[in-house]
């Protein structure tokens, strides 16, 4: 296999570059794509690099054609994903459907833009529901939402694998300032780091012949009889739950003690840790949750913090109406310390609109 | 060295993300935490364009902010644009051919700065090399970057072009040193328009 | 009596298919088994079928198959092709699936001459789900939401494939029509349409007249007259465009 990063290097770049370079380095064969801001660069860049180490591309008609032609090329056995955002992450859940119900390990980048219809091009939270839930199925996937560049360049290898390991459709979940952004980061050989990285292997086009050496393949998706599709949605559902702990990961940062305890997710997090340090030193006891996994949600973790944390309130902050709010909610079910909500959907939150919004509750 | 946060906005076509850019790679190559992210709205086809650097020894939280340390608004809409970047603790600088109505200016900043860069770049350098001014008066306002990393982080990012019209080197060069002295002459002499 | 011959490429646990009586689905199918083995792909050969009475023929042939959403096989097909270009992919769909809801991507693949190919079983109707108007219904046609004969001042004229698709393709394409009332024609066609896969000569596209007695509510003298007087005369059964010599007119 040819080295992609050779020596591990610092480097500063566009979180779409990163990204570009981590697909790279978790061997990624083929990337399918349809141009829509914020992604772009993701596709700039993997044409750029992708003839070097003999890596191919196809721009397709739309993003339906870009999601489907990653499941026939993963279902061949090659590891081949998309990128996209807003308007063609809502086209692409009906491909991203079939990946669910045919257990397909599909990854795909999302960099959130503004909503709802064409919204912004520029940055949001707001499909956090469509990433985790969306399409006419049950949310049997993985999402993880990165919030810094490195993070970029970790979850994409390590996306891969998990998509190739558990055959959940897998999601890193961004958004346009990572996407845009410069920041530092380190790149390395995932080898280097003691990462395997997991091998495609085909669906259809098998080796031996049919009927001497083995039966055809004939992968279905469309079901004759409730009782059929119904054991596929238990199993599936079962094998998910089956493995929701070791996919599940979270941080949590000054949580001890505690009084009062901001859940965000994302690039947001970078502002909840921040406040925290700033009310920290003027004496206001604050610590930050942050589920890494959006899909599968970090409950047993977040509940083992309020229990140690000494918390009174909890925030939730996110640049969306209330997406990361229901999801919370719903996994926290029970709790009955009171909620407070700093909901800026599409617009950036910073450190100073936390600090204000926590004086103003405690 | 404390956070030091910046704004610069201007028309699509000024050049204001490629100065940014050098900016923020400058820093990164003086090992310095660095982020820099493009306000990339509708506005890289026409309208105004804004720039956020950011750049710190320590960790970056948020990409954006509200407040910056020093707003450069290179066009006269740009004046209103970025206004709501200014506090007690800005310094805002414009470009004193604006034909602008005193009002326009923010009135809550440190000092607003009227800098001659678009007479300079016409009469004394090139057009072309107007951003490059306004880069050299980033450096002098914040010395966010060391003169001698911004220069080859320019080297770097224009080289290929230099390689063929070495003049161009010593062009933008002079623009960048020009642009450092006009700013720091106005912070020493206190040449401030206050509004 | 003797049993008429099975291909070899069928797939007997799934006999007697569930196709309903008098269905030109399995006249298309015997056709493309024959051809399949006659070629000697089924090994390599990747079948996929589309939403609507194609998807019955999931496990109709012993070849590696796979099943997707209305409309999108025929982006499946490029995915598997562009992957691995020496697999043999077929694309089965029906006149909704690749003309409707599917078309952008038919188009856009033959504008790409992607090496796939791809037969689209024309009965004038969705069947599948009923009865309904089909880009291919023919004027006047009666189907559930045309109850009154299609009108084409508010409805258009039927989709003719084919003739937009030979415009629309570079040279090394294969475009033609069948029908199922010329079986040895028919034949022809689908050796043709997977020989110009196999040789790597571009895109291609067979459609094939076929019939569908349950929803047109035809007896079999009645079938067979809609088809070859009505369909066979609006619809010109032929190769359009071919890399083999002039073409069957």
């Amino acid at each position: 296999m040819q080295k992609v990063i050779g020596e591990t290097k610092k480097a500063f770049l566009t979180g779409n570059e990163a990204i570009a370079w981590g697909c790279l380095a978790a061997e990624a064969d083929m990337m399918f794509g349809y141009p829509i801001t914020p992604q772009n660069e993701i596709m700039h860049y993997w044409t750029r690099l992708a003839p070097k180490y003999g890596k191919e591309f196809l721009q397709t008609e739309d993003e339906i054609s870009a999601g489907f032609t990653v499941c026939g090329a993963i279902q061949s056995g090659i590891k081949a994903f998309t990128a996209t955002a807003g308007p063609g992450n809502v086209l692409m859940q009906e491909p991203f459907g079939m990946a669910e119900g045919m257990r397909l390990p599909f990854f795909a980048i999302i960099q959130q833009r503004g909503g709802p219809s064409s919204g912004t091009v520029i940055y949001s939270q707001q499909e956090v529901s469509l990433t985790c839930y969306g399409g006419n199925g049950e949310g049997h996937r993985i999402v993880y939402s990165t919030a810094t560049h490195q993070e970029l360049y970790d979850y994409t290898i390590k996306g891969f694998n998990t998509a190739w390991k558990y055959r959940f459709p897998t999601y890193l979940l961004g958004d346009g300032y990572q996407a845009k952004m410069r920041e530092p980061l380190e790149m390395y050989e995932p080898s280097e780091r003691g990462i395997d990285i997991i091998k495609p292997y085909p669906l259809l086009g098998l080796e031996g012949h049919i009927g001497t050496d083995r039966e055809p393949q004939h992968l279905r998706n469309i079901y004759s009889m409730e009782e059929e599709l119904y054991d596929v949605v238990l199993k599936n559902d079962a094998d998910y739950n089956s493995v929701r702990q070791e996919i599940t990961e979270y941080s949590e940062f000054n949580c001890e003690n505690a009084e009062v305890i901001i859940i965000s997710h994302g690039v947001v997090s970078r502002a909840a840790e921040d406040a925290v340090k700033v009310l920290r030193a003027q004496g206001i006891k604050a610590g930050s949750f942050r589920p890494i996994t959006l899909r599968p949600f970090p409950r047993e973790q977040l509940l083992a913090v309020l229990e140690k944390s000494n918390a009174k309130k909890l925030l939730i902050t996110e640049s969306a109406l209330g997406q990361l709010e229901r999801i919370v909610k719903y996994e926290i079910y029970g709790q009955t310390l009171p909620i407070e909500t700093l909901f800026m959907p599409g617009v950036g939150i910073i450190d100073y609109d936390i600090i204000q919004k926590i004086k103003s509750i405690i | 060295m404390a956070l030091i946060k910046i704004a610069l906005a201007g028309e699509g076509g000024q050049g204001v993300q490629s100065v940014a850019e050098i900016i923020a790679e400058a820093a990164y190559n003086e090992k310095k935490q660095t982020i820099y992210i493009p306000n990339f709205g509708l506005e890289q086809r026409g309208g105004v364009s804004i720039a956020f650097i950011q750049v710190s020894d320590t960790r970056i939280g948020a990409p954006k902010f509200n407040k910056a340390d020093a707003v450069l608004a290179l066009s006269e809409r740009a004046i209103a644009r970025t206004a709501a970047y200014s506090d007690e603790n800005t310094l805002f600088v414009y470009d004193s051919s604006f034909k602008i109505n005193p009002d326009e200016l923010p009135k809550k900043v440190k000092h607003i700065i009227g800098l001659p860069a678009i007479d300079t770049a016409n009469n004394e350098l090139h057009p072309r090399v107007f951003n490059i001014i306004i880069m050299g008066a980033v450096i002098g306002l914040t010395n966010v970057v060391k003169f001698e990393t911004a220069k080859e982080a320019l080297e770097h990012k224009l080289g290929y072009k230099f390689e063929s019209n070495p003049e161009l080197r010593t062009l933008n060069f002079k623009a960048l040193e020009i642009g450092k002295e006009l700013a720091v002459k106005s912070l020493r002499e206190g040449v401030f328009n206050h509004a | 009596m003797v049993a008429p011959a099975t291909p070899k490429s069928w797939y007997l646990p799934s006999k007697p298919h569930k196709f309903c009586p008098g269905c030109g689905h399995g006249i298309v199918l015997k056709a493309l088994g024959e051809t399949i083995d006659e070629l000697d792909i089924q090994d390599k050969t990747i079948f996929g079928c589309d939403i609507g009475c194609s998807l019955l023929s999931w496990d109709f042939l012993a070849c590696d198959s796979t099943q997707t959403h209305h409309g999108r096989t025929t982006p499946v097909m490029v995915g598997i092709k562009r992957a691995r270009p020496q697999l043999i992919t077929i694309g089965y769909m029906g006149d909704g699936g690749g003309y409707s809801i599917g078309s952008q991507h038919l188009l856009n693949a033959a504008v790409r001459n992607e090496k796939v190919t791809l037969i689209l079983v024309n009965n004038t109707n969705y069947g599948m789900t009923g009865g309904q108007m089909a880009p291919t219904t023919l004027p006047g046609q009666k189907t559930e939401t045309t109850p009154y004969g299609r009108d084409p001042e508010k409805t258009g004229y039927p989709t003719k494939g084919p003739e937009f698709l030979s415009e629309l393709t570079p040279d090394g394409a294969y475009v033609a029509r069948a029908t199922v009332s010329k079986y040895k024609q028919l034949r022809r066609f689908l050796r043709n349409a997977l020989r110009n896969q196999i040789e790597g000569n571009g895109f291609s596209f067979l459609e094939v007249l076929s019939t569908c007695p349950t929803n047109w509510r035809t007896n079999a003298q009645q079938t067979w007259h809609f088809l070859e007087d009505e369909m066979e005369q609006f619809f010109t059964v032929g190769e359009f465009k071919t890399p083999f010599g002039k073409g069957d007119k």
